[in-house]
């Protein structure tokens, strides 16, 4: 992949392993992307595929043990987050880069008023007296389009939309570089949907803020991102712009994922689903660990672990079908 | 709150008639004629017959319940056959003590329980968690009552540390604290573990964290404050422990309070006395459920808008 | 579906008993209830009688308040009576109340408790505030109020012990029941026509079974405690009956004369038995619901099965472990 200075985020080989008695859950392996300063990328996949592993790889909060980051390296802004002490990584967290959750309902603390939750970051990372802190939250609860005099309401006083407004305050409240968002949307009722993710779109252009938007939505890509990785068993298999992947998809995995969406506009009698099931990361497939599934799976498939290959200008694929073609 | 609490009391009323119709129903059941344990077994019928018709013994029963419900109404449950003083002011002499007793202890309970747990939970799997769990497990076996006379045989008898009956005095009150609190001290703590383990893998504690938040800052602001709630359950629960606790640890040490006075009231028939001391425990037991739930709508905010 | 049942069920069970025997606290208070079991059953050969009065009760009167010895091993007690044996059958009992009382309050409460959950309404109602009033009064002083007007009796010791047990597995059947009775599959059930009885034994029953089986336990030590309790106080059983809580009412009115074996011994039974239950209740949690424990091991632990699985796909020697 190409090394690129301009980047503020550069994920290279990154592999997070979590032991357990019953043995080694790969969750996230040899994955690789990167983020230029004020982009979107998409990080699409199915449950399972290791994308909230990744997100809190970024943020150091695997929970360790059993997990552990074995192998790769996180650069954001120059700096490897793999190699930053625990107290060097609080300074990041939340203030440089920071995340939204994806349950609004557990993500907030029940026993504190929203108001002290937002002030909370806001004094631990900027110097300012707890009474601007406040004044800083009901900034930040305004700009999410919760009234001021709700701000000394408790987390159970909110629907769940509101809660990940107050999610969003949270996270932006520090202006950070990076803003990671764990499928904020996924336990939201869809018109709620639309709307909080205006929102994010609308707060994320107006601070230049970039995006590691995690989904397996990919409506939500199409409307929010600039661009997208595609996730599977741990890593990703192809990354491209939105437009690029959407137009020209060249992963079977990709163009299954694309399969399996009802498209309004061909008039198609039945969906094509991809066969089988995500494999179990206590076990992964030698190989590509989508050959078991995938109907143009060769025999070497199952023998050598394809690398990223370059099929168009910054668009990657990590399939055999394509390594002999682009070397 | 004031209407909940006002609700809560008027609540109270029904179950503490429920009590009474207990300790009612078993004096009544019990064999053996009352005016026999006043008088003695040499009486004459005349006696007798003079006794029953002044305690009411032969009206119907219902007619004998509501005038004991009446009576307790305005703190009147007669007078003991033993001393033939007013139950109420036998009681209330030696209430105090008891009290004293079981806030003591379960305050020695909670300075045990709650650090330990705290310190054993973020502390998961290490030597500190197996050692205090172990410990816990042993502590919650051991009967307060046997904990109680070992102290007395130990630092009372052999090594003469503490005075091994009385009451007054803080070297008084160390053992029977002890005693009765250990037990409840490693319930407290186990639950405060187990509690604090769920809260700290909630999903706040990680909004929390990638906050930027100090690991001391999130175990002790975040997720103590969550993980306290149902300790605070246990603590009203265990208190009603205690007070039990409380009437055989009193006999071991010689404690003049309600519970040994209890005990001795049973031994010698004095069913008055009985019945006041089980319906003024009852009573108290309830009034402090009563607190453990209000104090509860301080640390938890959903249940303070329900009380509203 | 009525074939696959039973072997789901066995499957279950062996489940169960497979994390549940991969602890080893567990094990070792099952180990401890098993060794009071075979005291109890074999009691009359560990400690026999001399064709006289039976093993608990051989009095020795010139050899009284003797302390532990090669001869008796516990000491002797104020009528020259060997503690060992006493405590030898006292598990007889102790075993024997736990026992009853556990099964009869759980029958009891479990049916309340199934019964008001699942009816609601006025029959949840009167049930719930008779539970209220049972747990108004401390346990043990309800057992203490119990005992002292029934009298002094092995049956009326567990009624009175009973009766204060029967909230616990009330409560739970409710609230379990309550929860359960909203969910899909009970709705199913109901919608394809099952009677009342058979959606709570077939459908609500098995899947309250964990909390019913974890308070039982508990309840078991807790009956065995209060029961020695009661005869602690003088309200349980009449002597010469040798029940531990009664043991230690003797000596404690040697207790201030230095006879401590005369306490320490019927005490240390006490607390061991409740100590084994106890340590198999936590493990039977753990092993029900292993939720409870999951997603974590000591450093140590880590470090081990870490090195491990690492050699064991052969890349232990290059990889680089970043934190």
């Amino acid at each position: 992949m190409s090394k690129n200075n301009e980047n503020l985020l550069n994920i290279e080989n990154l592999s997070i392993h979590f032991f357990i008695e019953e043995g080694t859950v790969a969750a996230v392996n040899d994955l690789n992307f990167s983020l230029k300063p004020g982009e979107t990328i998409g990080l699409v996949g199915e449950t399972g595929a290791g994308k909230t592993t990744t997100a809190l790889g970024i943020m150091s909060l695997i929970q360790s043990p059993p997990g552990l980051v074995v192998d790769g390296s996180i650069i954001y802004d120059g700096r490897n987050l793999l190699e930053l002490s625990e107290a060097e990584m609080r300074a990041v967290r939340g203030s440089q880069i920071s995340m939204i959750f994806q349950d609004p309902m557990t993500s907030l603390n029940p026993v504190f008023p929203i108001r002290d939750q937002i002030a909370e970051v806001v004094m631990l990372h900027e110097k300012v007296t707890a009474a601007q802190a406040i004044q800083r939250a009901e900034e930040m609860l305004d700009k999410v389009g919760i009234r001021k005099e709700r701000a000394k309401d408790f987390p159970h006083q909110f629907s769940g939309g509101m809660r990940q407004r107050v999610g969003i305050a949270i996270a932006l409240a520090c202006n950070p570089k990076l803003l990671i968002a764990d499928e904020p949307t996924t336990a939201l009722d869809v018109t709620i949907q639309a709307q909080v993710l205006e929102l994010m779109k609308g707060l994320k252009e107006e601070n230049n803020t970039s995006m590691i938007m995690i989904t397996h939505d990919l409506g939500i890509v199409a409307e929010i991102c600039d661009k997208v990785a595609i996730m599977y068993a741990g890593s990703v298999v192809e990354t491209a712009d939105k437009k690029e992947l959407f137009n020209n998809p060249k992963h079977p995995y990709t163009i299954g994922l694309f399969n399996s969406i009802p498209d309004i506009e061909k008039d198609e009698e039945k969906l094509k689903p991809i066969k089988g099931l995500m494999p179990d990361p206590m076990n992964l497939p030698s190989g590509c660990s989508f050959h078991p599934r995938c109907d143009h799976a060769k025999p070497e498939c199952s023998q050598k672990v394809p690398k990223h290959t370059q099929v168009n200008d910054g668009h990657y694929v990590r399939c055999l079908l394509f390594e002999e073609g682009g070397e | 709150m004031h209407k909940y609490i006002l609700r809560r009391l008027l609540m109270m009323i029904p179950v503490l008639i429920g009590v009474m119709f207990i300790i009612f129903v078993l004096d009544y059941i019990r064999p053996g004629c009352p005016s026999r344990v006043i008088l003695g077994e040499a009486a004459s019928p005349e006696a007798i017959a003079r006794v029953r018709e002044e305690l009411r013994l032969d009206d119907p029963f219902l007619i004998r319940f509501g005038s004991f419900v009446g009576n307790a109404l305005t703190l009147d449950f007669g007078r003991s056959w033993q001393t033939n003083r007013p139950v109420f002011q036998e009681i209330f002499a030696r209430f105090p003590n008891t009290m004293q007793l079981a806030g003591m202890s379960v305050i020695f309970a909670l300075l045990m329980g709650v650090p330990l747990g705290i310190l054993s939970a973020t502390k998961q799997y290490s030597i500190f968690d197996i050692i205090a769990n172990f410990t816990g497990l042993l502590a919650a076996a051991i009967p307060n009552f046997w904990l109680g006379m070992m102290m007395v045989i130990l630092f009372g008898v052999n090594l003469r540390i503490f005075p091994t009956s009385g009451w007054g005095t803080p070297m008084h009150w160390v053992m029977p604290v002890v005693a009765i609190g250990a037990s409840s001290a490693a319930i407290i703590m186990r639950m405060t573990r187990s509690s604090m383990l769920e809260c700290i893998r909630s999903d706040y504690i990680r909004t929390a964290r990638a906050k930027g938040q100090k690991e001391s800052v999130v175990i002790f602001k975040h997720a103590l404050r969550n993980a306290l709630i149902p300790v605070t359950t246990v603590a009203g629960l265990t208190f009603g422990a205690l007070l039990g606790g409380a009437v055989l640890t009193e006999t071991i040490f010689a404690i003049p309070g309600l519970g040994r006075f209890m005990v001795e009231a049973i031994s010698q028939m004095d069913q008055p006395l009985v019945q006041g001391g089980v319906l003024l425990i009852a009573i108290s037991f309830s009034l402090v459920n009563l607190l453990v739930d209000i104090l509860y709508a301080f640390i938890d905010p959903r249940i303070r808008s329900q009380y509203r | 579906m009525e074939n696959q049942k039973p072997k789901k069920k066995r499957s279950q069970f062996l489940e169960v008993w497979r994390r549940f025997k991969r602890n080893p606290i567990a094990l070792v208070g099952m180990g401890i209830i098993i060794l009071q079991i075979l005291l109890a059953v074999f009691a009359d050969v560990i400690a026999p009688g001399d064709g006289w009065s039976p093993g608990f009760n051989m009095q020795d009167w010139g050899n009284s308040r003797q302390f532990p010895s090669a001869e008796n091993w516990f000491g002797t007690d104020h009528l020259g009576r060997d503690v060992f044996n006493r405590i030898v059958h006292g598990s007889r009992i102790s075993l024997q109340v736990g026992a009853v009382v556990v099964s009869i309050s759980m029958i009891i409460g479990v049916t309340l408790g199934a019964v008001a959950g699942f009816f609601g309404g006025v029959a949840d109602n009167i049930i719930m505030r008779i539970i209220d009033i049972i747990l108004a009064v401390p346990n043990i002083l309800l057992a203490i109020a119990i005992s002292a007007a029934l009298g002094p009796s092995l049956v009326n010791v567990m009624i009175a012990v009973g009766v204060g047990a029967i909230p616990a597995y009330a409560r739970q059947v409710r609230a379990q029941v309550v929860s359960l009775r909203e969910q899909e599959f009970v709705e199913a059930a109901r919608s394809i026509g099952a009677s009342n009885f058979r959606l709570i034994r077939r459908h609500i029953m098995p899947n309250a079974m964990s909390p019913i089986i974890i308070e039982a336990t508990m309840g078991f030590a807790t009956a065995i405690a209060v029961a020695a309790a009661l005869s602690f106080i003088g309200l349980g059983l009449e002597p010469p009956t040798p029940e531990w809580g009664a043991m230690l009412s003797d000596g404690r009115r040697y207790m201030l004369a230095g006879y401590w074996h005369m306490t320490l011994f019927p005490g240390l039974a006490i607390a061991f038995v409740i100590f084994g239950i106890n340590m198999m209740g936590d493990g039977l949690r753990d092993a029900l619901d292993p939720k409870l424990r999951s997603g974590g091991m000591s450093k140590g632990r880590f470090e081990k099965l870490r090195r491990a699985q690492i050699a064991l796909t052969n890349k232990g020697a290059d990889t680089n472990v970043k934190k």
